[in-house]
């Protein structure tokens, strides 16, 4: 028979799975959600301790004396400046300046790097590489990770981890044991909270599950699905390939390719860093000329939203889920931008949403309407264009 | 420091800080005055036994309003409500699978009353509906200012108006089923719907929330339906419980109140209102220290507010007697115990579903009923209803790692407890508890670490609500709507010119609401206008 790969956590994910809504991710199978209901996996990742199987994402380990060329010849961030044990977020472009992927990039030692992308890039890597000295491998399933999201992330690390992470701090990394397997932590995540990131051999990977899971009994750990994550990086204002932007490398049509500017990476572009990378000129143009296009928040007028229900006799009517569906954004009768995914936010008692605004309309302030469904009707709820993030807890980074 | 506010608040209780923050937020330099050394009033989280955080008074939330949320921006001030996903209700004799639960999916409900009653489980859904659609009905009237309806003043006409035209709106069937929420009691509504007698003890339970009343006394319905409201916002889900307790939402909103340059002064006990000219002018603490304001507006009960704090002089002889008459009768206590182990229900063992939600101590509206009997005649309830959580199973920083804290709401305990409440009356509260709990979770004795026992004179005497009726008044169909405190002043003005009444005795009434202190402080606002 054929099927879809499994993660090595699938022999304990998949007794938890009660509602067995098993989603793709990079030809894996993972859980949408274990219990029947998000709410409780979503308060996990934002008030205890949320436990993710992250193993589909792509990761290379880039080796070799010209490593860090490669990597600051791809990506958009300057690689000289990360130390041994630090993390980057970085984007990389086309020759054009439009995205290809995003990840991170973990400086291992001197010369080797693990980068984690959503979609394969070998072949990418592999092209800029040409007459490097460096070595690329793909260690997606042989290394295994899992995040672990929340405030009390670090408590339960503390417990079950030889070494405190106490010292670690925001984007770096350490070499650590668990039972005395060894394992990477990164503090990095997905959700905007505290979160950690653990990496380890695929062999070892329901041990460290089963020792996360015992040491954090008494935080309030719980198995989380990539549905109430969804949730969470939304109000982080994290946005995510395929779903709120097209990577340059699969787009059909101009349109479709973003820039990092435009998804507002503007502080990953290091257009002071010296030589080429890919992208770099069409990226110092877009600098000057400023960008047609900016990655915002919008937040729906609640009182707007409860009136258009109100109208047909019904509450307001929200998803459980955070909604992965292009929505247009109007000014006046004018189309101004779209939303890419949106969700209600239990903790901000909100509805969110990620936005792609044109010039000018994407400054915070700007009084736009989003298109809603309303018991089948096309209407338009009143919302303001805000600054991403919509929640940064102040313990992220401290 | 200066003595001089554009408006001084008595009470530090969350309305207190609502309404502070609100005035504060349109530009009044605002004193929040709280007698206790902390802010919160019912609703605090105190450590009484070190290292476990009792949710004191207050223990679920669910009727916050939401636009409170985000104008005062809680959520950046620390708000998190979590869910609390499921009731539990162990029945009488207490073998494995003796218990009805409502958990937090519709299939599984279903299929656990089913297990009871075919019937029941096909009626509850009607029922949910019914009571929806009742709650959607009326919940509209909470945001307004009750209109007096014997009042010429054009505000009083126009929201009357509102509310006519609002009545007009609703279907025949609608109103019928308001019409009889109003006046039935919770018994006589369950019946008509169901068969099983835990699921009707259970729903019976949440209409006697804070009144003094059993589930056959007339009126009790409406109270059900009253705890329906918290449930029908879709979004908001049903009840929740605050992050660090009641007292994490209390704190929240201090926070924002603070952030927006509110004043907060604890250890400041009003004793006075000061009158000058004919309206109020500030207030004199216990302490002697004197306060000058325009505006004065009291979020304490309402026999304090206008029995207590201003001579009776400046009100009216029939106001001064409504108040008088105004029903604050306690009736219900609360225990909170630190444990070292979970209590495991014989019912269902060793599924921390059970106790990551309510449990309810409620096998029919005849034990309910019998309960009450105790009371009327001045006695602690033999065997209580008690609606249970244990907050460390939602927000594990509720006590130290492996340890685990309990809430549980008693009723009845009557406030005029015959031969009057002492040390070893609170004792026979916490054993009538405990030895409740016992019969369905043996090991409940063992785990006791420590244990706090609250009566309805410890209500009063802790968190300063007179008579120690948890909503300052009981939610009884003459003390609602324009009718709360007292007919003709429910607007949140009083007859004192310049001294306001926002708390829990005002309308809408009682529970971690908010909407009474936002709705004052929007009225002072109004008749601060040039
Ligand atoms: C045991 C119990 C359980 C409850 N359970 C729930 C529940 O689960 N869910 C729910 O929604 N509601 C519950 N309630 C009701 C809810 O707690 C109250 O309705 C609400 O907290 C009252 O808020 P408030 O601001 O109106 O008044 P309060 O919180 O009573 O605040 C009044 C404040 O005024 C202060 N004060 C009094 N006199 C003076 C003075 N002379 N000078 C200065 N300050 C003064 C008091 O100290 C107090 O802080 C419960 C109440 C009790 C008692």
């Amino acid at each position: 028979m054929f099927e879809l790969k499994r993660t090595p956590f699938h022999e304990r994910t998949s007794k938890l799975c009660l509602p067995q809504n098993w989603r793709r991710w990079a030809g894996y199978l993972v859980a949408g959600s274990y219990e029947l209901t998000l709410d409780r996996e979503y308060w996990a990742i934002r008030n205890s301790a949320a436990l993710i199987d992250v193993t589909p994402l792509m990761k290379y380990i880039i080796k070799g004396k010209d490593a860090s060329r490669l990597l600051n010849r791809v990506v958009t961030r300057d690689m000289d400046r990360l130390k041994v044990g630090q993390v980057y977020y970085t984007g990389w472009c086309d020759e054009e300046g439009k995205l290809i992927d995003d990840g991170t990039v973990a400086r291992l030692d001197e010369t080797s790097y693990r980068l984690t992308s959503a979609e394969p890039n070998l072949r990418w890597l592999a092209m800029n590489a040409v007459s490097l000295d460096v070595e690329i491998r793909e260690v997606t399933d042989s290394v295994a990770a899992l995040s672990l999201q929340g405030p009390n992330s670090r408590a339960i690390l503390n417990r079950a981890a030889a070494e405190s992470v106490d010292g670690l701090k925001y984007f770096r990394l350490m070499q650590n044991k668990l039972d005395e397997i060894p394992v990477t932590i990164s503090r990095t995540g997905y959700t905007g909270d505290l979160g950690y990131e653990i990496w380890m051999d695929a062999e070892d990977a329901l041990r460290v599950w089963d020792r996360l899971m015992e040491a954090g009994a008494d935080y309030g750990i719980m198995p989380v699905g990539i549905l109430a994550m969804d949730m969470a990086r939304v109000e982080a204002g994290l946005f995510m390939l395929e779903v709120d932007y097209t990577s340059a490398s699969q787009a059909w049509i101009e349109p479709q390719k973003s820039s990092p500017f435009e998804l507002g990476l503007d502080w990953t572009v290091a257009l002071d860093k010296p030589g080429y990378f890919v992208g770099r000129r069409a990226l110092e143009h877009e600098k000057r000329a400023g960008s047609a296009w900016k990655l915002m928040g919008l937040e729906v007028e609640w009182e707007g939203m409860e009136r258009l229900f109100k109208e047909v006799g019904l509450p307001p009517q929200i998803p459980g889920m955070a909604v992965r569906e292009s929505l247009p954004v109007l000014v006046g009768d004018v189309q101004v931008g779209y939303v890419s995914t949106s969700t209600w936010s239990p903790l901000l008692k909100k509805y969110i949403a990620l936005a792609h605004l044109q010039r000018p309309y994407y400054e915070a302030g700007t009084n736009v309407r989003m298109e809603i469904t309303v018991e089948h009707h096309r209407q338009h709820a009143a919302a303001k264009v805000v600054k991403l993030p919509f929640y940064e807890p102040e313990w992220k980074k401290k | 420091m200066s003595n001089t506010y554009d408006v001084i608040v008595i009470g530090g209780g969350h309305n207190g800080l609502v309404a502070a923050a609100y005035l504060a937020r349109a530009g009044k330099k605002v004193v929040v005055l709280e007698r206790r050394h902390i802010v919160g009033g019912a609703a605090v989280t105190e450590e009484i036994f070190p290292g476990y955080k009792f949710t004191e008074f207050s223990y679920v939330v669910s009727l916050l309003r939401p636009e409170i949320i985000r104008d005062l921006e809680l959520p950046k001030h620390g708000l998190k409500i979590l869910p609390l996903p499921s009731t539990f209700t162990p029945m009488d004799g207490g073998s494995r699978g003796d218990y009805l639960a409502a958990w937090d999916d519709h299939d599984l409900t279903r299929q656990e009353i089913y297990r009871h009653s075919p019937k029941d489980a096909e009626a509850y859904d009607e029922y949910a509906r019914v009571m929806a659609r009742a709650a959607k009905a009326i919940k509209p009237l909470i945001n307004l200012i009750p209109p007096d309806p014997s009042s010429l003043h054009p505000r009083d006409l126009f929201n009357l108006l509102k509310l006519g035209r609002y009545a007009a709106s609703l279907s025949e069937k609608e109103l019928y089923t308001i019409a009889k929420l109003a006046t039935q009691s919770s018994a006589d509504l369950l019946e008509e719907w169901f068969e099983t007698d835990a699921l009707k003890g259970t729903k019976a339970a949440s209409g006697i929330i804070g009144t003094f009343l059993g589930p056959r006394s007339p009126g009790t319905a409406y109270v059900l339906l009253h705890h329906y409201m918290g449930e029908i916002d879709g979004a908001f889900r049903a009840w929740g419980f605050a992050k660090g307790g009641s007292g994490g939402v209390s704190e929240a909103i201090a926070e924002a109140a603070r952030s927006l340059g509110v004043e907060i002064r604890v250890e400041a006990s009003v004793g006075q209102v000061k009158v000058k000219g004919g309206r109020a002018a500030g207030v004199v603490l216990d302490n002697g220290d004197e306060l000058d304001s325009r505006v004065v507006l009291s979020a304490a009960d309402p026999k304090r507010t206008f029995l207590q704090f201003v001579e009776p002089k400046y009100f009216p002889d029939e106001f001064i007697a409504s108040i008088q008459n105004f029903r604050v009768r306690g009736s219900s206590g609360k225990v909170n115990i630190a444990l070292s182990e979970l209590p495991q229900f014989t019912a269902l063992p060793d599924e921390p579903a059970v106790q990551r939600g309510a449990v309810s101590i409620s096998p029919s509206i005849d034990y309910i009923e019998r309960a009450y009997d105790d009371a009327k005649y001045g006695q602690i309830s033999q065997r209580p209803y008690i609606d249970m959580i244990f907050p460390s199973m939602i927000d594990p920083d509720m006590a130290p790692p492996g340890q685990h804290v309990m809430s549980c709401f008693v009723q009845y305990a009557p406030y005029d407890l015959e031969g009057g409440w002492n040390d070893e009356k609170r004792n026979e509260l916490g054993e009538a508890v405990i030895a409740t709990i016992e019969q369905y979770a043996p090991n409940i004795r063992r785990a006791i670490v420590g244990m706090q026992v609250i009566t309805p004179k410890d209500i009063e005497a802790i968190a300063g609500i007179t008579g120690g009726n948890i909503f300052h008044g009981e939610l009884l169909l003459h003390q609602i709507f324009f009718l709360r405190p007292v007919p003709q002043w429910a607007d949140f003005r009083t007859p004192l010119k310049g001294y306001y009444f926002g708390a829990s005795g005002a309308h809408p009434g009682g529970g971690v609401m908010g909407a009474a202190g936002m709705l004052a402080a929007k009225e002072i606002l109004k008749d601060d206008r040039p």
